[in-house]
């Protein structure tokens, strides 16, 4: 474990609201792990707008109250299995959403507005179970219009993992804008970074645009192999060994535990 | 379980008016159809594979896709349940004591994609259910594709369209928690051709190694799984 990881994890206190990227798009899982050695509690999990094996590992790990998501799985491996346990022991606050109106939230707060307007949802039972999202007249019309407000989601740390960062703390997300988004809308962003970009990304045209600025970015810690085992975009191939085996493992409270206590030792 | 193959040819003539056709988390079977329905037609189809690097047309970020969709720009969704109801309502959230994984888009894009192909492996009365006990969303599906059959959905309602090699009217009547009418063209379903077959075991294949290697491979394979 890089000994920085500490330090960034410290950043992460007791009873935040911790927003995650998907499973597809740079998890700093390695980081992941120090916040669990750390024996962080009573963290709000928001997924943006989904999750699988962090999620998992932090909710298996006890340090989750509630999470806020619009699935969690891990994909070709099968379903969430500490979720599912935590879920049907009554020990985890669920807030179902769907992903748009996740992504709507992060807009509004990196607009700095309260609300967005979203289309579709009615009908859904997610409504009646979300009495923070309102249905409101379409005020812009005379017809009858309802449409969904959901509220603005303004975490107070993000935590993620980039393929580049520079020594001037920007950071590069490429083609997974939803990091940026996640970042204009969070009060502090965290970053881990698998390699070290010589220059400055905002210098190169063809980078610029996939570059997330320092103005957003607290906190950068090279490290390498970050989201293992989890891929990185089609740079990082998963270590889908490791993947089978936590999905199997995870399926007890012990199975879970002893491969846990494997990964924090590794 | 029905052949993987001919699930995927039965989703790609669901989808094969479309231009553009997405498909969402965990989904295999939908992103072999999609492909394939983009090879079938030659030319003009774009693809959107949730986790694919090389089938993500949107480099603007996750949101894309649901803003594409929320003009109403996108043209077909692929979309699963843990229940799926007589109604045509999804559940993705919850049954009794289990948990589903979640509603991902599936609340948003059912009322803005014209058509919503449902696909659902598992055709059980525990799966196609009378009534969903969560909807996720509520149906206005195209069409529903399970292991068994292909449904249309009219005025409201399935309508049992054709049958998988192996099944009868009568055996997925009784498999079925739903009732449902019978369409008089009722026969059954085509199976893939032999140019399906030769682009789902090679190029598509192919394309989905780095997304879905587990289902490549079966794909690859020269006999169905047995799974």
């Amino acid at each position: 474990m890089p000994p920085r990881l500490a330090p960034l994890a410290a950043l992460i206190p007791d009873g935040a609201l911790l927003a995650i990227p998907p499973d597809y798009s740079g998890v700093a899982l390695r980081a992941t792990l120090e916040l669990i050695r750390q024996g962080r509690r009573h963290l709000r999990l928001v997924t943006a707008p989904t999750s699988g094996l962090q999620a998992d590992l932090l909710i298996g790990a006890g340090l989750v109250d509630e999470v806020e998501t619009a699935g969690l799985s891990l994909g070709e491996f099968g379903g969430a299995p500490r979720f599912a346990a935590a879920c049907k022991a009554g020990t985890l606050t669920v807030r179902d959403a769907t992903c748009p109106a996740i992504h709507a939230g992060f807009q509004a707060a990196e607009k700095g507005v309260p609300f967005l307007p979203l289309r579709g949802i009615l009908g859904s039972d997610l409504l009646a179970h979300r009495p923070d999202w309102k249905v409101v007249q379409n005020p812009m019309t005379e017809g009858a219009d309802p449409i969904v407000l959901v509220p603005a989601i303004r975490p107070d740390v993000a935590l993620f993992h980039v393929a580049l960062a520079d020594r001037q703390g920007n950071v590069w997300v490429g083609m997974r804008r939803e990091l940026a988004t996640l970042a204009h809308a969070s009060a502090r962003t965290l970053v881990t970074a698998e390699t070290i970009h010589p220059g400055n990304l905002l210098d190169d045209p063809l980078l610029a645009p996939g570059t997330l600025p320092h103005l957003y970015v607290d906190h950068v810690v090279p490290t390498p192999h970050g989201t293992w085992p989890l891929p990185l975009l089609d740079r990082t191939p998963g270590d889908r060994v490791a993947l089978a085996e936590y999905a199997k493992a995870a399926r007890t409270e012990a199975g879970f535990a002893a491969l846990l206590a494997r990964w924090l030792d590794g | 379980m029905a052949d993987p193959r001919l699930l995927a040819a039965t989703l790609a003539d669901a989808v094969a008016e479309a231009r553009t056709i997405a498909v969402g988390t965990n989904s295999p079977i939908p992103a072999a159809a999609a492909l394939l329905a983009q090879r079938r037609a030659g030319q003009g189809v774009t693809v959107s594979i949730l986790g694919s690097a090389r089938h993500n047309p949107f480099p603007d970020g996750g949101r894309e896709l649901f803003d594409f969709a929320g003009q109403g720009r996108l043209d077909a969704f692929f979309l699963g349940g843990g229940q799926i109801d007589g109604d045509g309502n999804v559940n993705l959230v919850r049954a009794g004591e289990v948990r589903f994984p979640g509603s991902y888009g599936s609340a948003y894009l059912m009322a803005l994609v014209p058509n919503i192909v449902l696909f659902r492996e598992e055709h059980s009365p525990r799966v196609l259910v009378r009534r969903v006990e969560f909807i996720s969303a509520a149906g206005r599906p195209r069409r529903l594709v399970t292991g068994r059959a292909v449904f249309g959905f009219e005025d409201g309602g399935f309508v049992l369209r054709s049958a998988h090699p192996g099944e009868s009217e009568e055996g997925i009547r009784t498999e079925t928690g739903f009732t449902f009418a019978t369409d008089p063209g009722f026969g059954p379903t085509p199976e893939p051709s032999a140019l399906d077959l030769e682009w789902l075991a090679g190029p598509i294949a192919d394309d989905l190694a780095q997304t879905y290697p587990r289902f490549a491979q079966t794909l690859r394979g020269s006999h169905a799984p047995t799974a």
